[in-house]
């Protein structure tokens, strides 16, 4: 069985239902991207497995239904760690107390020496550890969000948009990094993104969601190279 | 000159309540976004626990004793009353919380009269009201002084070091990234209104013994601890602090050489006012943008 698995999920906010009831699967040490136009319920979905949007179907995180339960307990029982858009940076801390938030639900003592994991993959963050974190840059506070995420050691990572207002450069050394954590720690990951070229580079597959529902589904490589995909997804 | 500066020593006494009360009513405006006009009733209500139970026909505890009880008491009682009252009603609008703030004065108001009666009682000092310099100031309010600065300093390194209280920042700061992270928001709010509720537990304690115990003794004071927040920054802890002195030692000079001890409440209203037309943000405190 998937590490994550998605059946019939339906979210909804208030009265309207933003997701429709589809099925999607994350493979244990798998990259998976979410791709989709404004409004095609990619956020949604994190969110859902989160706990954050009211929904119905199933969920199942290591063979266990998370619907209906809290985000908090979410997080910690089975080690998701999301990375929201925008980054969910904690403003008024400094860049190292963020980095301790990101390890609120472990024990004091046992994260001490992943500070340093987190500065290996982000040495940039190291020189700015004292910071307050709302004047790190945009790049600087993408990279501290997804070095909080580490913190947690994770077995999934919900990436939302994590190229969102990022110099190219900045968002292809993220993509770069996201890919090494992958392989390093063996990380799950599902990655929503606008930037279907980056985030079809390091998956293994992908999802394309359409106004709530699952339009295609497949390995990478193929979604990639599919004719209707290109045009209305990658631009060329 | 030497009304002067006994004035001035004893608005510091004064101001030492007024900072507690803006500490406890800020870090409940942190958390949810409004004041806490039932603040200074709650702390009322504290007071009178304490003085069960230190009084004869009470417990008959210690003062020490009792005072640690009470602050206990009151932190359990805060957090419960956000728990059963506020979180049920978080999402609701403003004015449902205003209700139930007027509500909650109204109650610990009544209910203190009813249970204790309204004849005012006197209240213990552990610190004597003996003069501490002659002419300045008497022992008890240097003991004021410095049993807020103590608690000042443990709420100050509580927030600061203490993976907890970095926690509870976080979650009155942005719950939602908060949550994410596996904070449990809930709780840490319940926290946070236990913690207000102690420290305006304490405030009571101090001042009863100045003010005498009755139900409506912090009537005045909790305006003077709303000036005291609003001049300091109603996002800033620190700046409630500094505000809170400076509202303490502006009161008696204001009340001794300018307007008279009759409209020295009207200081405390006017400085509210005035500080929110010239620099709503306060001293400290941060220009709060929101998107519409």
């Amino acid at each position: 069985m998937a590490l994550l698995e998605i059946k019939g999920l339906k979210a909804y906010y208030g009265q309207i239902e933003a997701l429709h009831g589809f099925d999607l699967s994350l493979e244990e040490g798998e990259i998976t991207a979410v791709l989709g136009a404004n409004g095609a319920g990619k956020t949604t979905t994190l969110r859902a497995i989160c706990g954050m949007v009211k929904s119905a179907g199933s969920i199942t995180v290591e063979g266990e239904n998370v619907v209906g339960m809290s985000t908090e307990a979410i997080v910690a029982k089975h080690k998701i760690a999301h990375v929201p858009e925008g980054c969910g940076t904690f403003v008024r801390v400094s860049q190292e107390e963020n980095l301790r938030l990101g390890a609120v639900t472990r024990r004091y003592r046992e994260i001490e020496k992943d500070y340093e994991r987190v500065y290996h993959y982000f040495p940039r963050l190291k020189e700015r550890r004292n910071q307050q974190a709302g004047t790190l840059s945009g790049g600087e506070q993408q990279m501290l969000a997804v070095g909080r995420a580490l913190m947690l050691r994770p077995k999934i990572m919900l990436l939302d948009e994590p190229s969102f207002g990022l110099a190219p450069i900045i968002t292809e050394e993220l993509f770069r990094i996201l890919g090494q954590i992958n392989r390093d720690e063996g990380v799950s990951m599902l990655v929503v993104e606008q930037n279907a070229n980056l985030a079809l580079a390091i998956s293994k597959n992908a999802y394309l969601l359409e106004t709530g529902n699952v339009a295609m589904t497949g390995p990478a490589d193929q979604i990639m190279d599919d004719e209707q995909v290109r045009k209305s997804y990658l631009g060329y | 000159m030497d009304l002067f500066i006994e004035q001035t020593v004893s608005g510091l006494a004064t101001g030492a309540i007024y900072a507690c009360l803006a500490l406890a009513v800020v870090m409940i405006y942190q958390a949810i976004d409004h004041f806490n006009f039932a603040q200074g009733e709650m702390a009322m209500f504290s007071t009178y626990i304490a003085w069960y139970l230190m009084d004869d026909a009470g417990l008959g505890l210690p003062f020490w004793v009792a005072f640690v009880v009470c602050i206990v008491i009151s932190f359990i009682g805060g957090a419960a009353i956000e728990r059963i009252v506020f979180a049920p009603i978080s999402d609701a609008p403003v004015l449902s919380h205003i209700i139930v703030f007027i509500a909650l004065f109204s109650m610990f108001n009544s209910l203190a009269g009813f249970l204790f009666d309204f004849t005012p009682k006197n209240f213990e000092t552990p610190f004597g009201h003996t003069p501490f310099i002659e002419g300045v100031i008497s022992s008890h309010r240097v003991g004021m002084i410095a049993v807020t600065l103590v608690m000042l300093g443990m709420i100050y390194a509580f927030f600061r070091f203490t993976p907890i209280g970095l926690a509870m920042r976080a979650a009155a700061a942005a719950p939602e990234s908060a949550r994410l992270v596996g904070v449990r928001v809930g709780f840490m709010l319940a926290l946070g209104w236990g913690l207000a509720a102690s420290v305006g537990a304490v405030a009571g304690m101090l001042i009863a013994p100045i003010t005498f115990l009755t139900p409506d003794m912090m009537l005045g004071t909790l305006l003077y601890g709303f000036a005291g927040a609003v001049v300091g920054g109603l996002t800033s802890p620190l700046g409630a602090v500094i505000g809170g002195f400076m509202v303490g030692i502006l009161e008696n000079w204001m009340g001794t050489f300018v307007v008279g001890s009759q409209l020295k409440l009207t200081v405390a209203l006017v400085l509210i006012i005035v500080v929110l037309l010239v620099k709503p943000a306060g001293l400290l405190g941060r220009v709060v943008v929101k998107r519409v």
